[in-house]
């Protein structure tokens, strides 16, 4: 972890050579992410309601999934750009030093600017938080630490997902944004909306839903099964298949150029 | 210390005709061809050589590197830097070893270039007093005590490539990968970066291994040369050694006033002007004496100079000898 901490004020230092881009990409980001709470609200001005949730209720959502999102992609954010990498040789050089593999992608870029995003997250929890109608003992307390921490890896895993393909076809890949992105976006309300067949696809597949609908209908208190309280522990499976293919990419990695 | 036996690799490549028609048809079936980048490659290195691995552009040199450095995986073969096998064994390895890509940096661009270092001693795990000890030294070989406080961007190519020998030899490496260490470099620079690579050399009993392009590094650097070309060793040798081999013609360039001279046994005319003569001299039919006296008994000498072949014109007549 040392390490780390050291990468993280090398980039602090770099990205505050250009303090004016920061400053304004965090706005940018702060901005953006706005938007789409302003959509979440014009919603309810005009139903009151989805699928039996209220407005602070989705906005508890919204806010796990914009924060397990931002905290993802603050620490995740290399695997982004992780095709780049490949092509310009940068990978060489992290495989010529002696440390872990995927610790030194994740030091390769650490981006600050996705604060932006994380503060918005906290701004709306704490807006939410009280009047959500939820009576916050420690069992909700610890389901949302776990919903926020789980869905931060279910993210992390989807962006090692996105790096490990581009292994073998050594260019980005956009359909993989509709499960990062998307599921961020769409992830503003509880997924059961979308109907059974999606619900199922994002609980059996890529398992969005574990840390955001299922907890929080144990949040809301609709139910009380500590099945649905641990339901984001589940999301931790999808580490395996990630961290394979991950590896067999890495098996299969051939270098570019002299 | 290095064993390389019969190392094999090859690359898929996708192939891809010219034209829109193609790139869509591309979208859904793409042919592959492979290209044998190592075929059947073997040699061993001693501690403390200096060897230059050169071969024109896509010989197979960077595949070999990459290979020894552990990055790439070959295909059949094996090879032992150390006792280790690079790709088995990457950690343990890589600490072992310092790597310079000549075109690409390792050093932060925006950051001075001791905080880079500083960030160097804690990924290698260097200990603070070998760190200083090895810092200092590098420092006053290479003479970049005034650049170790400005970021990297603003140094210039020359002062940049002293500053990543630096960075690579700053965990005391056992063996240095030079990937093209003096491309675009400036004179100056050129000559600087070689001192310091012998010095390296004698003094600390680095192995090092260069691969370039450039035929002055190897005249001035390699006591050994390996040739690969199309991935297989051409040749494995010391320069002088090789010298001798290829071709031992030296050439003549004379000017003189009067007629132009009848050649003797030995001498062949390459390029004759007006009071300019340049000649080919074969030293074993002919020696440069006699060929000397026999041009001066018929026209008057007014410069004459006399060269063997330079290291680029052998590698240049070696690569026309392999047709590669």
């Amino acid at each position: 972890m040392g390490l780390y901490f050291k990468f993280f004020s090398m980039h602090l230092k770099s990205q505050m050579e250009y303090k004016t881009s920061f400053f304004f990409t965090i706005v940018g980001q702060f901005t953006v992410s706005f938007t789409s709470l302003l959509g979440v609200w014009f919603l309810f001005e005009l139903f009151h309601e989805v699928e039996g949730f209220t407005f602070p209720q989705v906005l508890l959502c919204f806010a796990t999934v914009l924060m397990s999102f931002s905290l993802a992609e603050c620490f995740g954010r290399a695997f982004d750009q992780f095709p780049r990498m490949l092509a310009n040789g940068e990978f060489d050089r992290v495989l010529v030093r002696p440390q872990g593999v995927i610790r030194q992608v994740l030091m390769a870029k650490i981006d600050f600017t996705r604060l932006g995003r994380l503060t918005q997250a906290v701004l709306v929890f704490g807006y939410a938080l009280p009047r959500s109608g939820v009576l916050w003992t420690w069992d909700k307390v610890c389901t949302l630490v776990l919903m926020v921490v789980c869905g931060s890896l279910v993210f992390f895993c989807l962006f090692l997902i996105y790096a490990a393909i581009s292994f073998f076809t050594l260019e980005g890949l956009e359909f993989m944004n509709i499960l990062t992105d998307g599921g961020r976006e769409f992830g503003r309300y509880p997924f059961s909306i979308y109907g059974e067949g999606i619900l199922k696809f994002l609980t059996y597949v890529v398992p969005l839903a574990l840390f955001q609908y299922y907890p929080l209908l144990y949040l809301v208190g609709r139910e009380a099964s500590l099945r649905y309280m641990l339901a984001p522990l589940g999301g931790l499976v999808f580490a395996v298949p990630a961290y394979a293919l991950w590896r067999l990419g890495l098996r299969n990695y051939v270098s570019t150029g002299s | 210390m290095i064993r390389v036996q019969s190392l094999n690799k090859t690359f898929r490549v996708a192939q891809r005709q010219a034209g829109l028609a193609e790139a869509v048809k591309a979208l859904f079936s793409r042919e592959y061809s492979t290209i044998q980048a190592l075929k059947d490659v073997s040699f061993s290195i001693q501690e403390g050589e200096m060897v230059g691995y050169i071969g024109p552009n896509g010989a197979g040199k960077s595949t070999t590197i990459k290979i020894m450095c552990g990055i790439l995986h070959p295909d059949s073969g094996t090879c032992e830097i150390n006792g280790r096998i690079p790709w088995r064994d990457r950690k343990n390895h890589v600490a072992t070893i310092g790597v310079v890509f000549g075109q690409r940096s390792q050093l932060w661009w925006d950051v001075p270039v001791i905080d880079s270092f500083k960030l160097l001693k804690d990924i290698y795990g260097v200990g603070e007093q070998v760190y200083r000890r090895n810092l200092d030294e590098l420092v006053e070989l290479l003479g970049i005590s005034e650049l170790l406080v400005k970021p990297t961007r603003s140094l210039s190519l020359g002062q940049r490539m002293r500053c990543e020998l630096a960075a690579s030899l700053l965990h005391q490496p056992r063996i240095l990968f030079l990937d093209e260490p003096t491309i675009g470099l400036d004179a100056v620079s050129k000559i600087a970066v070689r001192q310091f690579m012998k010095k390296l050399n004698q003094e600390r009993g680095t192995t090092v291994i260069l691969t370039t392009h450039d035929m002055q590094d190897i005249e001035v650097l390699a006591e050994r040369i390996i040739l690969i070309g199309r991935g297989q060793i051409l040749l494995d040798g010391s320069l002088s050694e090789l010298k001798r081999r290829s071709t031992a013609l030296k050439t003549i360039t004379m000017e003189y006033r009067g007629d132009v001279p009848r050649l003797g046994p030995g001498m062949k005319l390459v390029d004759s002007r007006e009071g300019r003569l340049v000649l080919e001299l074969d030293p074993a039919m002919c020696s440069a004496s006699e060929a000397i006296s026999a041009l001066a008994a018929q026209v008057e000498v007014l410069d004459l100079s006399i060269s063997g072949v330079s290291a680029e014109e052998m590698v240049a007549s070696l690569y026309q000898e392999y047709k590669i």
